[in-house]
């Protein structure tokens, strides 16, 4: 039973229509991330979970009570914002405490409370600060402590580590993952950065133009991406041209070389045209690899990414990509040769348009 | 959201009203001086006046003096403290704001006491003396405008960069000064010399009591003795005003369309 | 910058040259805004033969003085405080009213011209408006019979001063507060919204907080504003309305008050009241940017 359930959700601006029969449950303690480009309709789907935004169809529950009328601030719902949206007249315990405060509690409750809180995010040295007198992540931290405070029954997280560094952006979203569990808080989290979403979700919903494209785990989203949107979205997938041969036998042809896909390809015909996905991890070009496909190709470049040296080779009229493990005594290849990159013809994989 | 909104509208309508029907009645009068139909006699009146364009006169060219001695002041020096200066710009920054806190009829006080004949410089003895010492109070009453005016200019423009390219490509002082930054930061120093306009030709303290010849003066002659003309006078002033501030508007939209490629 | 090789020498005649730079404008301000001002704050501490006095701030509290500098006063809280709180409501509707961004612009440059336009041909429009034979004043009369005049009203007045002054004040409000208004972060409102805050209880404990140092700060600029002002009240009133400047205007054009250091000490009371509402402005101001960041 799904704790947070959102059927066949419709939203339009005017004549423009942003969101499309959007249709999803969430468990109860899921930590869900919608994943897309800008403009693709996650944060309009966010806002409408929040109350800022009225669905024009569909309909959203939460543990069985539909939201339909209800306003933000009747939803009992934590949100933390891009740009921290922290009260600047307010020091940090008076920001977290604010929605208690709002709610009546008493000061002892509301003490207890926000130390309790400011505990959480280990900032309870800073509780009399004011947000300016803060780093980004540090507002960022009083951001999530005072949405939590209030005891949320879901967790809304918009784009909440775009604004940061690089590193506080890694270490932050760590934390914010064991926060999520340890309260095992509902949590819907919006981002655009693929690395971000797979890194700490439970789920991904990728998001393309207003529709859900794909929705699965992290695991699955990477390795088996239902659409080209998501293969090019999620990861770094070679995307490969290739033409039908045989479909029952499997058999096509990458940039003139014959491959063999194992297994018959369902509704196409011979001379159609089809895209397979390879990620740049399943192949290799070292010597004694294996593989039961091999294509040879010329090296167009080399660059070196810390772990792995990522190289660039040219078959037929595509480019493939493909990662070696930076061992010493790795030597890369260089631009201008010819190599021969073996795979295992299973990790092709056929994306449907 | 509705109530909101139509608070905001009911806002709208009250703050337009105040702000429109003197307008109307200011019009409406100054078109009731023939009896019983709507005339332009008072504006003929006013026009036919030969101290109207007299005193009008004398204050546009007060206003342009002002202008050109305002600026060549001005411009310089809020150059130079950005390039030069920078630790004393919070004092020139006060200084500049200081004609907004002492009030005017003050400071002409202070002149009239400084500079009277029987002092060292005894401006307010001769004519050319006093219409000296005016250009330099309404110098005074609008260095806040023009300074901040050319100062925003400048801050948009990295006066600094600016210079050091001209200078690594030879250029000297003057033509950096009058070629470079000039041109740069005209979109400000239009805007200043509107605002100064609008102020100079109403101005009436100072004129009034160093006893010249203004527009301001004259206007308030003309309100203390005649019925229907200083309701044209009012007229014609607020078209001044409104002139001047749509000037600023569009000098400023102007400055916006061509700086990104500048 | 340019090379400095010849170190020692060069750079004081640098730093001779960089100060020479701004002796202009030094002069300038010297001349025509800072000693004339010191002449008249030392003179009011000055007997008219040269000695050292307090007599003269004393001699302000006579009773005709004091009812000009009382009457001042109230015209410019009366005003400031009304054209802060029309002002604020204007500024509210056009930034958060949702009202046609052709309102706002149209509002905001006629704002522009109208805190521009004051002085005389001001007083003429309220004349013409609300005079004895004034527009509102005629149309009240003929079409609902109503004496406006016979009410107690005139234009000549505290009240009719107040209105008229409000002409120039709001404007000023909306044109000051306005930036201040969009400074108010959307996510402010719906953080406090999606935390269970009403709309009262977000004005109340964040937007109003976070606003009230540009309001008191605006709020206070308006009074010094109102304050100084005299040609409309001159034009509107002639000499019949008491207040300081126009006291001071007729001790400068005929020493009415018969002592000439008294007339610095009314100038000096002018500029400290101007000046405490001017460096508070300022201060609050600058407690407003803070939390701008």
């Amino acid at each position: 039973m799904a704790f947070l359930k959102l059927t066949n959700i419709q939203k339009s601006f005017g004549p423009v229509q942003v969101v499309h029969n959007f249709d999803m449950g969430i468990s109860k303690g899921e930590f869900v991330s919608f994943l897309g480009p800008s403009g693709c309709g996650k944060t309009t789907v966010l806002r409408m979970i929040a109350g800022f935004e009225t669905p024009s169809g569909g309909s959203i529950v939460i543990d069985g009570k539909d939201q339909g009328t209800l306003k933000p601030n009747q939803r009992n719902i934590g949100m933390v914002f891009q740009a921290y949206a922290l009260f600047p007249n307010m020091n940090v315990h008076d920001n977290v405490a604010f929605g208690l405060k709002v709610a009546g509690a008493s000061k002892a409750d509301i003490d207890t409370r926000v130390k309790q809180m400011l505990g959480l995010i280990k900032l309870g040295h800073l509780a009399d600060r004011f947000p300016y007198q803060l780093s980004g992540g540090q507002q960022q931290r009083v951001a999530l402590a005072r949405a939590l405070a209030v005891k949320p029954q879901v967790l809304l997280l918009d784009e909440p580590l775009s604004a940061l560094d690089a590193k506080i952006r890694i270490s932050l979203r760590e934390e914010i993952r064991q926060i999520q569990q340890q309260l095992g808080i509902t949590t819907v989290f919006v981002t655009h950065d693929q690395e971000e979403a797979l890194s700490i979700s439970d789920r991904i919903v990728v998001m393309n133009a207003g529709r859900a494209d794909q929705i699965g785990t992290p695991f699955e989203i990477y390795n088996t991406p239902a659409t080209r949107f998501v293969a090019s979205f999620v990861g770094t997938l070679n995307i490969i041209e290739a033409k039908v041969i045989d479909p029952a036998a499997g058999s096509v042809t990458i940039g003139g070389q014959p491959v063999s896909l194992k297994e018959p390809i369902a509704s196409l015909k011979g001379g159609d045209s089809i895209s397979l996905a390879l990620r740049p991890e399943a192949g290799s070009i070292a010597d004694g690899s294996r593989g039961d496909t091999a294509l040879p190709g010329e090296v167009v470049s080399t660059s070196f990414l810390g772990s792995v040296i990522r190289t660039k080779l040219r078959v037929g009229s595509d480019v493939i990509s493909f990662d070696m493990f930076n061992n010493p005594g790795t030597v890369p290849p260089v631009a201008g040769e010819n190599v021969t990159l073996r795979f295992a013809a299973k990790d092709l994989l056929v994306i449907r348009e | 959201m509705k109530a909101q909104r139509l608070g905001a509208w009911i806002a709208i309508a009250i703050g337009a009203s105040y702000f429109i029907i003197p307008l109307l009645g200011t019009l409406e009068f100054s078109l009731r001086m023939r009896r019983g139909a709507y005339s332009f006699d008072a504006y003929q009146s006013v026009f036919s006046d030969i101290q109207f364009r007299e005193t009008f006169g004398y204050s546009m060219l007060m206003a342009v003096l002002t202008i050109i001695f305002g600026m060549l002041l001005v411009v310089p020096t809020a150059y130079w403290v950005r390039l030069r200066l920078p630790q004393v710009r919070p004092v020139v920054e006060f200084v500049t704001l200081l004609p907004l806190v002492i009030p005017a009829i003050v400071i002409v006080f202070g002149y009239l006491r400084l500079y009277n004949s029987s002092s060292i410089l005894p401006l307010t003895g001769s004519t050319s003396g006093t219409n000296t010492l005016l250009m330099f109070s309404y110098m005074t009453l609008s260095l806040p405008y023009m300074y901040r005016a050319v100062d925003t200019a400048m801050r948009a423009i990295d006066v600094r960069t600016l210079t050091e390219a001209a200078e690594s490509l030879g250029a000297k002082w003057p033509t950096i000064l009058f070629r470079c930054i000039f041109p740069n930061v005209m979109s400000g120093v239009l805007s200043g010399a509107f605002i100064t306009f609008a102020i100079v030709m109403g101005e009436f303290t100072m004129a009034a009591l160093l006893n010249r010849p203004a527009f301001g003066p004259y206007l308030q002659l003309v309100g203390a003795n005649k019925a229907y003309e200083p309701s044209a006078l009012a007229v014609i002033a607020f078209a001044i005003t409104w002139l001047s501030m749509g000037l600023i508007q569009l000098v400023s939209r102007f400055q916006k369309s061509v700086s990104p490629k500048a | 910058m340019t090379t400095t090789t010849a170190a020692a020498p060069l750079i004081s005649k640098r730093a001779v040259i960089d100060w020479l730079g701004i002796a202009p404008f030094a002069i300038f301000a010297l001349m025509f805004l800072i000693v004339p001002t010191l002449y008249l704050v030392t003179g009011a501490f000055l007997t008219p033969e040269g000695a050292f006095t307090f007599k003269n701030l004393a001699d302000l509290f006579t009773p005709s003085i004091m009812s000009a500098y009382w009457i001042s006063i109230r015209v410019s809280v009366a005003s400031s405080l009304g054209g802060a709180l029309i002002g604020f409501f204007l500024a509210w509707a056009i930034v958060l009213g949702g009202v046609p961004n052709w309102i706002r612009s149209g509002l905001l440059t006629f704002s522009g011209v109208a805190s521009n336009f004051a002085g005389v041909p001001l007083a003429f429009a309220f004349l013409s408006t609300l005079g004895r034979t004034g527009l509102v004043t005629v149309f009240l009369r003929d079409w609902f019979g109503f004496n406006l005049y016979g009410t107690g009203f005139n234009l000549l007045s505290f009240f009719g001063l107040t209105i008229t002054y409000m002409y120039f004040q709001i404007p000023l409000m909306v044109l000051i507060l306005t930036p201040a208004l969009d400074g108010l972060k959307k996510e402010w409102r719906e953080a406090a919204e999606i935390l269970g805050a009403s709309t009262w209880q977000y004005w109340r404990m964040v937007a109003l907080p976070i606003l009230w140092p540009s309001l008191l700060g605006t709020t206070l600029l308006l009074f010094a504003n109102a304050f100084g002002a005299i040609a409309t009240a001159y034009a509107l009133t002639g000499s019949s309305l008491n207040i300081v400047p126009i006291l001071l205007y007729a001790q400068i054009r005929g020493d009415v008050l018969h002592n000439p250091n008294l007339g610095y000490a009314l100038a000096l009371g002018m500029i400290v009241i101007t000046g405490i509402s001017n460096i508070l402005y300022i201060w609050l101001r600058m407690r407003a940017e803070r939390w701008q960041k």
